[in-house]
């Protein structure tokens, strides 16, 4: 099981590879707001949302906007949760607009109290979160566009707080080491 | 007279979309007319029992023991959550309906 954070709780701090062999790490310079969301390779949850997430990253980090991709998976059991296919995909998929994060010691997750695939943390400007839960209403609806997700950050860039600061995280289990 | 087709749906608790793949399954096999009370729920819970029925993850619908859209040869077997497409090309953990009640029909030879 996951300890975690609580809405109003700093963002633990981290330091994880990414995708290109470079060291990710939070804090790091001034961002509006931070956005660290968990997903993986393999989930069709985490899949069936991707372009909507990938979306509100191009969309908001010219505002601003700090976004983490972080898997957590055991890649043991899960190979194609692995580096080598993170690596992979990003590629295929012609880079992504932010960072793919491996977390192989699961510390991150359980430290932020991560449990599924995808599970969005929002943080404001002091690395407090604010917002914590699954993009939107409906993993099959892609005119729902990560509306919590933006809400959140629309709710943050006007510097006030989002009406909506928990939702339940839907996807699929993060798969913890044995 | 054509035999009652044997409909099963493995499962894993750990893929949220068990509960409504049974739904779905079940709405079905109905409408096809067969007796949705007959649908083997069997829920996969270990490696072993992965392991042991080829689960190639959940949901996984099996007609008379086939597979209602065999995996590939690179898709994992093992606890996992199964990725879909539908018929509009969009991912999904759950097998498009029409696909469902395709397979249904045909195995009930309606």
């Amino acid at each position: 099981m996951s300890d975690g954070i609580a809405i109003g709780e700093g963002a633990p701090s981290f330091e994880l590879p990414d995708v290109d062999g470079s060291a990710k790490s939070l804090p790091n310079g001034d961002a509006e707001a931070t956005v660290v969301y968990w997903t993986c390779n393999h989930c069709p949850y985490a899949l069936a949302w991707h372009d909507r997430l990938l979306s509100a990253a191009r969309d908001y980090v010219g505002r601003g906007v700090r976004f983490l991709a972080i898997n957590s998976n055991d890649a043991e059991r899960y190979p194609q949760d692995g580096p080598e296919a993170m690596r992979a995909r990003v590629d295929a998929e012609g880079g992504w607009p932010h960072p793919y994060l491996f977390d192989e010691t699961q510390e991150v997750a359980r430290a932020y109290g991560a449990e599924r695939t995808p599970d969005v943390f929002v943080f404001d400007r002091d690395l407090r979160l604010r917002y914590r839960g699954a993009p939107d209403g409906d993993y099959e609806d892609d005119s729902q566009d990560a509306a919590w997700l933006r809400d959140a950050l629309d709710s943050l860039l006007e510097g006030s707080e989002p009406e909506r600061a928990e939702t339940e995280p839907v996807g699929c289990t993060i798969k913890w080491r044995g | 007279m054509a035999e009652t087709p044997e409909i099963e749906v493995l499962w894993w608790r750990e893929c949220p979309s068990w509960e409504r793949a049974l739904e779905l399954v079940r709405e079905e096999m109905e409408a096809a007319g067969l007796d949705p009370g007959a649908l083997r729920a069997t829920e996969i819970e270990t490696e072993y029992d992965a392991e042991r029925t080829e689960f190639p993850g959940s949901p996984t619908i099996r007609i008379d023991g086939a597979d209602m859209q065999p995996p590939g040869p690179d898709e994992p077997r093992g606890l996992t959550c199964r990725v879909y497409r539908t018929r509009d090309g969009r991912v999904s953990p759950l097998p498009d309906r029409d696909d469902v009640r395709e397979a249904l029909r045909k195995a009930s030879g309606r």
